[in-house]
């Protein structure tokens, strides 16, 4: 029982990170339909302006809370322009266009960031500095352990869903951006700036995956320009679990994604986990295409 | 009757165009012959390396090795009054793309011997372009015993060579180790299925192991990319083993051996040469580090002459940097084909071939080299310890 919990815990901690950046990938979709595959690459790149600013401000003399926090602040707004720039530069000329070009130009902003990536930062995979000392909590008698960054990634995670939550449904910019997904040229006409709305969009959702970008960095201590593409697939086979254009969808698709391939992986089947993992798209695909917490949508004829 | 004309045309044409082809192919064949027994010119060595992707670090220090030798060789006066040229190419740690580096510096640069890959993965992508174009390959860093033996049909491959000791004997060494100055019984096996290194060293590390009366545990896997361990090393904590064998390469072992000693596992760890690189201890920290052990080529702590001065040398061309296990096998590798040219008198690829299989007792940065009847060396290996996140010499041990 113990050590289900334990790998429980375990599986948290990496589905929270493949919540942070499901977010990206589903609040994108649901107001441009679009299916960013750039956005492993922007957590990427996060993760890299994380490392810098924290090995710069620790360099600075700053205590170990300050550096995380503003590290986290540095490569969360880097990364918000950087979405916006991908966005106006790649995805806006083609808005009219196919859906399927712009799938296409996602892949390739996707390609051109992870070798732009090996270009200037080298191929090698780079150490992250312990920003703060990993303390380790032992729970029901030493059985069960917790350690400081689990704890700090859970509590990260609820905090910037949270906000999220606040945003989207409280602010003016939330209310544009729903109103948006669900019908653009209404909501032009309407006086919504609808360039502006998806702007926004691209922004918070590259900051939030910048954020997941430092706790990566943070946890598993490597970063390398390639980094990008697996916890990316994860992440956008979890916003399809909870069922894409959903953020509530996107937080129950990662932790259960995260869960099964640790309970997986603990039960002996380590060689299974990725295998499993891209089962379940599958017949998630087959049986509920929506997701979990997807809305049946009749499509337009 | 315009037809027929074109007809027979066409015909003279391409019989001329083929003509004119052979005479200058034949031509194209003789003037290199000729160049290879006259003075002067050069002779140009191909090398097939891991300058980018996750095996970087292998390629890099392998070629800075190469280089060495041939800037040594050429001041030397080079071989049969030639000097050497070093092709590099890049194979991006990658089976097809090194398949792809070997066709490029066999058609296009006319090498007439290959030195690499580092890893035994990449290094099978070269064999078959090698055996195919009969031109010789002297394997920097693979250890798989199937690079230089044919697995299905248990022949050797005429054309192949290493610089490297094979899986067999590295596997061994650690089980032994493990057992005689360990003292394990128990052992967990945590092997990178996507390499066929790794499986390769948990293949003949399980033998040794249980032959000596130990008990494997248990055996887990992981895939390269891969960054969170902590459900497979819950269990491995579960299973209490006396040391864990953990054959695979830097980026990952760094990360598994960090999360491990995070949550609590203080057994040894134990591993081969895919350690080697100083991106371990950046990845893990010097003090997840204590308590490992690596099998590798060589150590630059070593006493010997011939390991202390080709280190002096080492450091002099690359600012400082002291060689890793990879640089010494670079500078081994290509320090066997120049041996192998001069004794051939001609830079011939069927002739360096033959000399290559009958090198004996050469003396290199690694050992005193002996090639056996499956093309590979016979020479010493060492166990190194970390300690403060830096390889120690902690025993040598013989074939």
């Amino acid at each position: 029982m113990e050590y289900f919990i334990q790998q429980l815990i375990n599986g948290i901690s990496v589905g929270s990170i493949y919540a942070l950046i499901a977010l990206g990938y589903t609040m994108v979709y649901g107001i441009i339909k679009l299916i960013n595959f750039a956005h492993g690459d922007v957590f990427m790149v996060g993760s890299f302006i994380g490392l810098y600013s924290a090995k710069y401000l620790a360099n600075a003399g700053f205590p170990p809370v300050v550096v995380l926090l503003l590290s986290l602040i540095i490569s969360m707004t880097m990364s918000a322009l950087l979405g916006i720039t991908i966005e106006r530069l790649a995805y806006k000329p083609l808005r009219k266009s196919t859906r399927i070009a712009a799938l296409i130009t996602a892949i390739g902003v996707s390609f051109l960031l992870e070798y732009v990536g090996v270009l200037i930062l080298g191929p090698q995979a780079q150490g992250f500095p312990d920003i703060m000392v990993k303390k380790q909590y032992e729970l029901f008698g030493s059985s069960i352990q917790v350690d400081s960054n689990q704890v700090m990634i859970l509590i990260t995670t609820i905090v910037l869903m949270l906000i999220l939550q606040y945003i989207v449904r409280y602010t003016k910019t939330g209310k544009a951006m729903r109103a948006v997904s669900f019908d653009m040229e209404a909501a032009r006409l309407m006086g919504i700036n609808v360039d502006r709305t998806i702007s926004a969009t691209f922004a918070i959702g590259s900051a939030l995956a910048a954020a997941a970008g430092v706790i990566f960095g943070m946890t598993y201590n490597s970063v390398d320009p390639l980094m990008g593409v697996m916890p990316g697939l994860k992440a956008f086979v979890a916003a399809v679990l909870g069922g894409i254009g959903s953020i509530p969808g996107a937080l129950v698709g990662g932790l259960l994604l995260g869960t099964v391939e640790t309970e997986i992986s603990s039960l002996g089947y380590s060689s299974w986990r990725d295998g499993v993992a891209f089962a379940v798209l599958i017949l998630i695909l087959i049986f509920k295409p929506s997701g979990l917490f997807g809305k049946n949508v009749r499509e337009k004829v | 009757m315009k037809k027929i004309g074109a007809i027979i045309l066409s015909t003279v044409l391409t019989a001329v165009l083929a003509s004119g082809c052979g005479n200058n192919n034949t031509e194209n064949s003789s003037s290199s012959a000729n160049g290879g027994n006259a003075a002067g010119g050069t002779i140009k060595i191909g090398a097939d390396l891991e300058l980018t992707g996750g095996q970087a670090s292998f390629g890099d220090s392998a070629s800075k090795g190469a280089k060495l030798a041939v800037q040594q060789i050429n001041e030397a006066g080079g071989i049969l009054g030639k000097q050497l040229e070093l092709v590099v190419a890049d194979n991006a740690s990658k089976s097809e793309e090194a398949t792809q580096a070997a066709q490029k510096l066999i058609t296009n640069d006319k090498v007439v011997t290959i030195i690499g890959a580092s890893t035994s993965t990449n290094t099978l992508g070269i064999v078959p372009v090698a055996t195919e174009k009969k031109i010789p390959l002297v394997a920097v860093g693979a250890t798989n015993p199937k690079v230089t033996v044919d697995e299905r049909s248990g022949d050797v491959n005429e054309w192949v060579f290493r610089a490297a000791f094979i899986d067999p004997f590295q596997g061994q060494v650690m089980a032994n180790f493990a057992t005689n100055n360990l003292s394990a019984k128990t052992a967990v096996i945590y092997t990178d299925t996507s390499s066929d290194y790794s499986k390769g060293l948990q293949k003949f590390f399980e033998e040794t192991f249980k032959a000596n009366g130990g008990e494997v545990l248990s055996q887990e896997s992981y895939q390269q990319k891969d960054s969170d361990f902590k459900a497979v090393l819950t269990r491995i904590k579960e299973a209490n083993p006396d040391v864990i064998y953990l054959p695979g390469y830097y980026e990952e072992v760094g990360k598994i051996v960090k999360q491990a000693r995070e949550m609590g596992i203080t057994v040894p760890f134990l591993g081969g040469d895919g350690w080697d690189s100083p991106q371990l201890a950046e990845i893990a920290g010097a003090a997840a580090l204590e308590n490992t052990y690596m099998s590798n080529h060589y150590s630059p702590e070593d006493t010997a002459t011939e390991v202390t001065s080709f280190v002096e040398a080492y450091k002099a061309a690359n600012g400082g940097a002291v060689p890793d296990g990879m640089a010494a096998l670079g500078y081994d590798a290509l320090k066997l084909v120049a041996d192998a040219i001069t004794r051939a008198g001609e830079a011939d690829p069927a002739k360096i071939k033959e000399a290559l299989a009958a090198t004996k007792d050469l003396q290199l940065a690694t050992g005193k080299i002996t090639l056996n009847e499956t093309h590979d060396p016979v020479k010493a290996a060492v166990v190194l310890k970390f300690v403060n996140g830096v390889q120690t010499f902690e025993a040598k041990v013989n074939p």
